[in-house]
């Protein structure tokens, strides 16, 4: 599986996957995207990484372990609704902050966007624990 | 009251604990319990006064279902009451010396004081709900007892064998609870004892009659249903005594007596209860005077007097239900005194069979005695209590419904007979006449043993000699409280010569002859009783048990037999035949909404449109036809773009674009898989391959048909507006679809990514962790 | 569309489950995927079918547009197809390990569990 063309395409295309992996997240709350599809591409990438270079490669560059992944993002998910509970709302009750950041307008953060975070990081964590555990079944 | 009931199951939660902190003392200790509630009920007792209303207290537990936790403190609860707390108290100190050794003691104390405070549940409850909620907690608990011995096979049939015939009783019993609550308009009993008269003239009163009679006869053993009752003295012994002579069994006396004022008195009543207990009563003294073993003979004479009480209660009349109260309480200080004796020749001589046992008096004197006293009461002689009941038992016969009076009088003179027998069986035999070698020397049992008999034989003989005592105040009462009017009762020694009295003498000298030629007499009709046996009721109940276990085995077979093909049949069958039959039934109208539909597509839809439907068509045939698997992925992947398309195509570019993706990782997944199997074999013939074929287009066609149904009918407003309207100035996002996820609906996508990491987790543990091999690897090294 | 669209998942749901009935594992699991992808456009269809309005609120407005696609069912659909994935991929190695062990894909010979 190791073609040239294919290696060398893919140390340009995977780092702009994973940052557009990134903006699907964050662009999620008004424009299409989100978690569930950012998760998915950024999994795709190291995917095409893994193919590219192989599976030590891709969980190198992926640094952490993508079970730890899946449960950090559970974690995020669920603690994005703690806040609310000390607000004396119900359990994972939005909750916001507006504010102007100079230079990009008015922008609002609340737990909503952590718990979309964990969706991502839960998303990338379980299939990458399949397809990387998988590949490496030879 | 509420305090009363309950302190029961509190106690019943510590007792383990308690027992392994105090060791023997642990029966005295619990007893306290019990004596305490004694005399509390005593105390209620005697504060009763037939002028004044019953002391009633009421908790509400669900209103809504009309289930409350009231209690009536009235004549009959207290009588039971103070019954099955003061033999309580005598069987709690008893088992300590009874089951001196067993490890699980404490244990047994918990089951004791559950059953005991479910039993206090029954008979204090005035509500119908709350006092099936006890009565079946009385199974449970008994289920416990009964099978304490849970090593032998024989404990846990017949502890089975209780549980499942009183609980279906009890079942039944709960739906005569409810039509006789929907009838009645409550389900407290005073409540419905003011509206008996309109109870009995509904259609319904037949019903629910049956229904609750089934429940009370199945309780209290009578026949056909006794068949458990021999068979839980399996049990050990204290649980029998307390069982079968004032708790478990009288529960169904008790809830006939307590129901009277509501549903008794009417010739249908009597026509049932009578005879079912006349029969019970004479078919239990029969068979309890053939028994050898000591325990059986008295379940069977418990059964028999069971029978007596049904009868009585049956009948009716003011003399009958006062003599069922004198001969209840009568029978709960014999039988519990006769029980109890019985376990400890058991416990001191290691032996059962009455043939074998005699003049045990010498060794065991207490025991004796009290056992003497208890046995003479059960045959009714002068002046012990028994005497007393079973005078005004025959008067009551004697002056029974017309016609009846004459085979009622000869049923209990008979079965009188037959006790006065199995009393000498009892409590002579054992212990005068001759002495016999038995497998224990035995000497005196400890005092916490036969300080039950001793009491309850003193008893017996006390209240026979001073029956005023009790028969002027809470047997009164009691007898008032299950007639619904205030009567009056008396007990007396000594009538004077009257028919009763010479009926007496016969019962005597008949049990007397009974007696001598029983051993003659069972040898001679051994064959008739094993052929009885072979035939009789025990039989019935394992033929049900059998058939439900071969039902069960068969149903098993066809429904659950391992093939997932079969399962999803059977599934696919069920929805093609419900959803088809409604969609039928609607046929004109779908069918021109199909040609509407029809024509709007042929005007409306654009060409590329048309163009992907007959790709993804293709694409799926290609998938179910394909030969290799490489195109079979191939086939699936056009599939999953395909309606990726159409996601683009209706509004929709967040599933389009996840669709997508998946779609990539997907085929990547099958393509790392598939590379290891080997290529499509079909295993399947023509035939099964047509008739899955016919089936699939069948849900096809349904799923379609609703589909096209489905985007045309709206059952219910949308709730999506909302999600339109307050994302923005709510959760601060433009894009619905993701506030939705991540805000309006982010417990569920919590739920639906836990879903997802269990599923990553699981995948990874079955890569990872190889046990099979690791084990099989084990035996290859060790082989 | 509609009547196109119910073609469609009838075709979908058809193919699933003849290929879920057949006794190879495989086929199996492809019939499954076919069968996600029937249940996610008939819940897509049934919530109504509009041309290219999707549920994004404009710019310049407070609240989404009338017209535009039904958000909710895009919601339940968007978790449906990643947990479907999940399912997928969890029983392709389920699939594997199956034929690691015990050497078949035939569904008939994998009816105990003893070997």
């Amino acid at each position: 599986m190791s073609s040239l063309i294919l290696r060398t395409a893919t140390r340009y295309i995977q780092p702009i996957l994973v940052l557009f992996s990134v903006f699907l997240l964050l662009a999620g709350h008004n424009e299409p995207g989100g978690g569930f599809a950012g998760g998915l591409v950024a999994a795709a990438a190291y995917t095409l990484y893994a193919i590219a270079y192989g599976v030590e490669e891709a969980r190198r560059l992926l640094y952490v372990s993508p079970q730890g992944l899946a449960g950090a993002g559970l974690l995020a998910a669920a603690g994005s609704g703690i806040p609310s509970l000390l607000y004396g709302k119900p359990f994972m009750t939005g909750l916001w902050h507006e504010g102007d950041v100079p230079g990009f307008g008015e922008i609002a953060v609340g737990t909503p966007l952590l718990f979309d975070v964990g969706v991502y990081l839960a998303v990338i964590g379980v299939t990458l624990s399949i397809v990387l555990n998988l590949a490496e079944e030879e | 009251m509420l305090i009363a009931v309950l302190s029961g199951f509190a106690l019943a939660l510590i007792a383990p604990s308690l027992h392994r902190l105090t060791h023997k003392r642990t029966g005295f200790l619990v007893g306290l319990l019990p004596l305490g509630l004694c005399v509390y009920f005593v105390r209620l007792a005697s504060g009763l006064d037939a002028d004044v209303a019953p002391v009633r207290e009421t908790l509400a537990w669900v209103p809504s279902l009309g289930l409350s936790l009231s209690f009536t403190a009235d004549g009959l609860s207290l009588l039971f009451a103070a019954l099955i707390s003061g033999i309580g108290f005598l069987v709690a100190i008893y088992s300590g010396g009874y089951l001196d050794n067993h490890p699980q003691l404490g244990r047994w104390y918990a089951y004791l004081l559950m059953f005991m405070a479910s039993m206090l549940g029954v008979v204090l409850s005035s509500n119908l709900l709350a006092i099936f909620v006890f009565w079946e907690l009385t199974s449970i608990s008994s289920y416990l007892l009964i099978g304490f011995f849970h090593e032998e096979e024989d404990s846990r049939k017949a502890a089975l064998q209780a549980l499942l015939v009183t609980g279906l009783g009890g079942v039944a019993m709960l739906a005569g609870f409810v039509l006789l609550g929907r009838v009645g308009g409550s389900f407290e009993v005073h409540e419905l004892a003011a509206g008996a008269g309109l109870i009995r003239g509904d259609p319904l009163y037949l019903p629910m009659l049956l229904l609750i009679l089934a429940g009370a006869f199945t309780k209290s053993a009578q026949f056909p249903f006794h068949v458990w009752l021999p068979s839980a003295m399996a049990a050990p012994t204290p649980a029998s005594a307390y069982l079968h002579s004032s708790t478990m069994v009288k529960a169904g006396i008790f809830l006939l007596a307590r129901l009277f004022p509501v549903l008794g008195g009417t010739p249908a009543w009597t026509a049932v209860v009578m005879p079912v207990g006349a029969i019970t009563m004479v078919f239990g003294a029969y068979v309890a005077m053939r028994q050898n073993i000591l325990k059986k003979l008295l379940a069977y004479s418990t059964v028999s007097a069971l029978g007596a009480m049904t009868m009585l209660l049956g009948m009716g009349t003011d003399g009958a239900v006062k003599a069922a109260v004198a001969f209840l309480f009568a029978h709960a200080l014999y039988k519990a005194a006769l029980f109890l004796a019985a376990g400890i020749i058991d416990h001191e001589t290691g032996e059962r069979d009455v043939r074998r046992l005699g003049g045990l008096a010498r060794a065991l004197p207490i025991t004796a005695a009290g056992a003497a006293a208890a046995g003479l009461s059960m045959a009714g002689i002068p002046l012990l209590f028994g005497f007393v009941a079973k005078e005004i038992f025959y008067e009551a016969a004697l002056h029974g419904p017309d016609g009846w009076a004459a085979a009622l009088t000869t049923a209990a003179v008979v079965s009188s007979m037959f006790f006065v027998a199995a009393a000498a069986c009892v409590a002579y035999r054992p212990f005068f006449g001759a002495a016999t070698e038995t497998p224990k020397r035995p000497h005196e049992a400890p005092a916490s043993m036969w300080l039950g008999p001793a009491l309850l034989g003193a008893g017996s003989l006390a209240f026979g000699v001073f029956p005023g005592w009790i028969g002027e105040g809470l047997l009164n009462h009691s007898a008032s409280a299950a007639l619904g009017k205030s009567v009056d009762l008396h007990l007396r020694l000594w009538h004077g010569f009257t028919p009763v009295l010479g009926l007496s003498a016969v019962t005597l000298l008949g049990g007397v002859a009974a007696y001598a030629v029983r051993p003659r007499f069972t040898a001679a009709l051994a064959t008739v009783h094993r052929g009885c046996d072979a035939i009789g009721p025990q039989r019935w109940y394992d033929g049900a048990l059998n058939g439900m276990l071969v039902v069960a085995k068969l149903q098993t077979k066809v429904l659950q037999n391992g093939y997932l093909r079969h399962y999803l049949a059977v599934i696919l069958i069920t929805l093609v035949g419900l959803s088809g039959s409604v969609l039928l039934t609607h046929v004109k109208e779908i069918r021109k909404h199909v040609i509407d539909s029809l024509v709007i597509a042929w005007e409306t839809v654009e060409f590329y449109e048309l163009g992907l439907a007959v790709i993804l068509i293709i694409a799926i045939a290609a998938a179910v036809h394909s030969r290799t698997r490489l195109a079979a992925i191939a086939a699936l992947g056009v599939v999953g773009y395909g309606v990726a398309l159409v996601f683009v195509l209706f509004g929709a570019p967040d599933l389009a674009m996840t669709q997508i993706v998946i779609e990539t990782l997907t085929v990547i997944l099958f393509v790392l898989v598939f590379y290891h199997l080997p290529p499509f074999a079909i295993y399947a013939n023509r035939i099964s391959r047509a008739r899955d074929l016919l089936l699939a287009t069948s849900v096809g066609v349904v799923m379609g048909v609703l589909t096209l149904v489905a985007t045309a009918t709206q059952a219910y407003p949308t709730i999506s507006s909302y999600y339109g309207e307050m994302s923005y100035d709510l959760a601060h996002g433009r894009n619905v679809v993701n506030v939705i996820l991540v805000d309006f609906r982010a417990l569920d996508t919590m739920g639906e990514i836990t879903v997802l990491t269990v599923a990553g987790v699981g995948a990874f543990a079955l890569l990872k962790l190889r046990l099979g091999a690791r084990s099989r690897g084990d035996e290859e090294g060790s082989s | 569309m509609e009547l196109v669209l119910a073609v469609i998942v009838g075709g979908l749901y058809a193919a699933g489950i003849y290929l879920m009935m057949r006794r190879n594992i495989v086929k199996l699991i492809i019939g499954l995927v076919l069968l996600s992808h029937g249940a996610n456009l008939l819940i897509f269809a049934s919530g109504g079918l509009t041309r290219a309005q999707s549920p994004l609120i404009a710019k310049d407005g407070h609240v989404l547009a009338p017209g535009s696609a039904d958000p909710l069912p895009q919601a339940l659909i968007l978790t449906a197809i990643v947990i479907s994935f999940a399912v997928t991929a969890f029983m392709l190695v389920l699939v594997h390990r199956t034929h690691q062990e015990a050497a078949t894909d035939d569904l008939d010979a994998l009816t105990t569990t003893d070997r």
